[in-house]
C-alpha cells in the first residue's frame, strides 16, 4: 500500500509541474510547522521523563560526533572533488549536515505505518542533531580567511531560531508533564499529526516543484551529489544508531536523520553567518533532489538497511 | 488647507531574514519610524514566492527627510547590497505632519 505522507507530497509536486494556482496560504503552513515540531517535541519529552540519564548523554555525544563528522565529509566532497568555493562548500555541507525534521517525520510516518517500533526519545536525538553542522559549517567558511566566523552569534541565533525552540520547548513540557500530563493533549498533538502531516507535505510537494527550474543552474556535480550523499550519510547514521544500541526503528531513523538535508535552520544561519556563499545553490539541491529522494526512495532503503544491522 | 512638506518616501524590498538588520540601520540613520508588510516577486536572485521560510521577502517603507534617506541608502547599499536580494528606491512625497519624519 502506497504511503499517504508520500501520495500527498507526489499531488502537490504534480500540482506545481502542472502550473495548477493551487497555492497553500503562508500563514497556515507556518502554523503545520508550528504543529509538526511541537507535537514530535512533545512525543519525545513524554518519553525523556522515564528514560535513564547516563544512556541518553551518551547517544547525545554520539549524535554530536556525527554532527560534526557529517559536514566534514561533505565539505571535502564538494571542495576538492567539486571544487566549488570555500563559502559554498561550506554552506552546502552545513544544510547536508545538519538535519530535517519533517523528513524524520515522514520516516516516523512510514515506521507505523508499518508497525516497527522505535525507540520513542529519537525527536531529542533530533534537537541534538540540528545545530553542531551549523557551527562547523561556519568555521569551515572562515577558517583560514582571516575573516571572523562569529561561531557564539550562531549558536545564539540557532538556539532561538524556531526549529529549536519548538522542539527543544516541546520535548522539555513533554518532559516535565510526562506520560499522565500529556495524555490530554494526545486528540490535537497525537491523533491529528499524520493528517497533519500529509497536509505539510502537500505544501512541501508545491515548494519542490517551484525549486526544479533552479537546479539547472546548481549544475550536474551538484545534483550528483545530492543523490550520492544521502545513502551514504545514511551508512554512517546507521551504523551511529548501532553504536547507540538503538533498535531496528530507531537505527532506521538515526540512517534518516544523517542522510536527511535541513531546509529550516541551516538556511537561516548559514545566511547571516556566511551571507556570501549563495543560497539559491544549496537550496536548490536540498529540496529539488535530497528531500523528494529521501521521502520517495530513501527512508524505505534505511529501513532495509536498518533491519539487517539490528 | 493644511499646508504639505516635501519629504522621502524610502522602499527597500529585501530578504526577510535582515528584518532585523534593516530596521537597525534605520534606527541608526536616524528614522523616526517604519510601516512593513509581506511582500513577494522577482528579481535579479530569481523569484521570491513567499511560500516558505527561505524565500520569504518583506517590504519596509520609511518616510523621512532628506539627509536622513541619503544615510539610510548609504548604509544599506554598502552592507547588504553584494550579497543579500535587495532592492531599494526613494520617492519625492509630501506629508502634512513633517515632525513626524526626521
Amino acid at each position: 500500500m502506497p504511503d499517504p505522507v508520500v501520495l500527498f507530497f507526489a499531488l502537490g509536486l504534480a500540482a506545481r509541474l502542472a502550473r495548477s494556482d493551487l497555492r497553500m496560504p503562508e500563514p497556515l503552513y507556518e502554523a503545520l510547522s508550528i504543529y509538526l515540531l511541537l507535537a514530535l517535541g512533545l512525543k519525545g519529552g513524554a518519553a525523556l521523563a522515564q528514560s535513564a540519564a547516563p544512556a541518553l548523554a551518551g547517544q547525545a555525544l554520539l549524535a554530536i560526533a556525527l554532527g560534526c563528522v557529517l559536514p566534514l565529509i561533505a565539505f571535502a566532497i564538494l571542495r576538492h572533488l567539486g571544487g566549488i568555493d570555500r563559502s559554498n562548500s561550506a554552506a552546502i555541507a552545513a544544510h547536508y549536515g545538519s538535519v530535517s525534521v519533517v523528513t524524520f517525520a515522514a520516516g516516523l510516518a512510514y515506521l507505523n505505518a508499518r508497525a516497527i517500533a522505535s525507540e520513542p526519545t529519537m525527536p531529542f536525538l533530533v534537537a541534538v542533531l540540528e545545530v553542531p553542522a551549523l557551527l562547523v559549517g561556519v568555521l569551515l567558511a572562515r577558517l583560514g580567511t582571516g575573516r571572523e566566523a562569529h561561531l557564539l552569534r550562531t549558536v545564539r541565533e540557532a538556539a532561538v531560531g524556531k526549529s529549536i525552540v519548538l522542539l527543544a520547548g516541546g520535548l522539555a513540557i513533554g518532559a516535565l508533564l510526562g506520560k499522565e500530563g500529556t495524555a490530554p493533549l494526545e486528540p490535537l498533538f497525537g491523533d491529528l499529526f499524520k493528517g497533519a502531516l500529509c497536509l505539510f507535505m502537500l505544501e512541501l510537494g508545491l515548494v519542490v516543484g517551484g525549486q526544479l527550474p533552479a537546479l539547472r543552474r546548481a549544475g550536474a556535480f551538484l545534483a550528483g551529489f545530492a543523490l550520492a550523499v544521502p545513502p551514504l550519510f545514511a551508512v554512517l547514521g546507521a551504523g551511529t544508531g548501532w553504536l547507540m544500541g538503538l533498535s531496528h526503528g530507531g537505527i532506521a531513523l538515526m540512517a534518516t536523520l544523517a542522510a536527511s538535508a535541513s531546509y529550516i535552520a541551516a538556511p537561516a544561519a548559514m545566511r547571516m553567518a556566511v551571507p556570501e556563499a549563495n543560497p539559491a545553490l544549496s537550496i536548490s539541491v536540498v529540496l529539488g533532489v535530497t528531500f523528494p529522494f529521501n521521502v520517495l526512495v530513501g527512508i524505505p532503503l534505511y529501513e532495509r538497511m536498518a533491519a539487517a544491522i539490528a | 488647507m493644511t499646508a504639505l512638506h516635501p519629504r522621502k518616501l524610502v522602499t527597500v524590498v529585501c530578504e526577510a531574514t535582515l528584518e532585523r538588520a534593516v530596521l537597525d540601520t534605520l534606527r541608526a540613520a536616524g528614522a523616526g519610524g517604519y510601516t512593513a508588510a509581506e511582500a513577494r516577486g522577482q528579481g535579479s536572485r530569481g523569484e521570491r514566492a513567499g511560500d516558505w521560510e527561505g524565500s520569504r521577502s518583506i517590504q519596509i517603507q520609511v518616510l523621512c527627510d532628506a539627509d536622513t534617506a541619503g544615510r539610510l541608502v548609504e548604509a544599506l547599499l554598502a552592507r547588504y547590497s553584494a550579497d543579500f536580494a535587495l532592492t531599494l528606491w526613494v520617492s519625492d512625497v509630501a506629508v502634512a505632519r513633517p515632525g513626524k519624519f526626521p
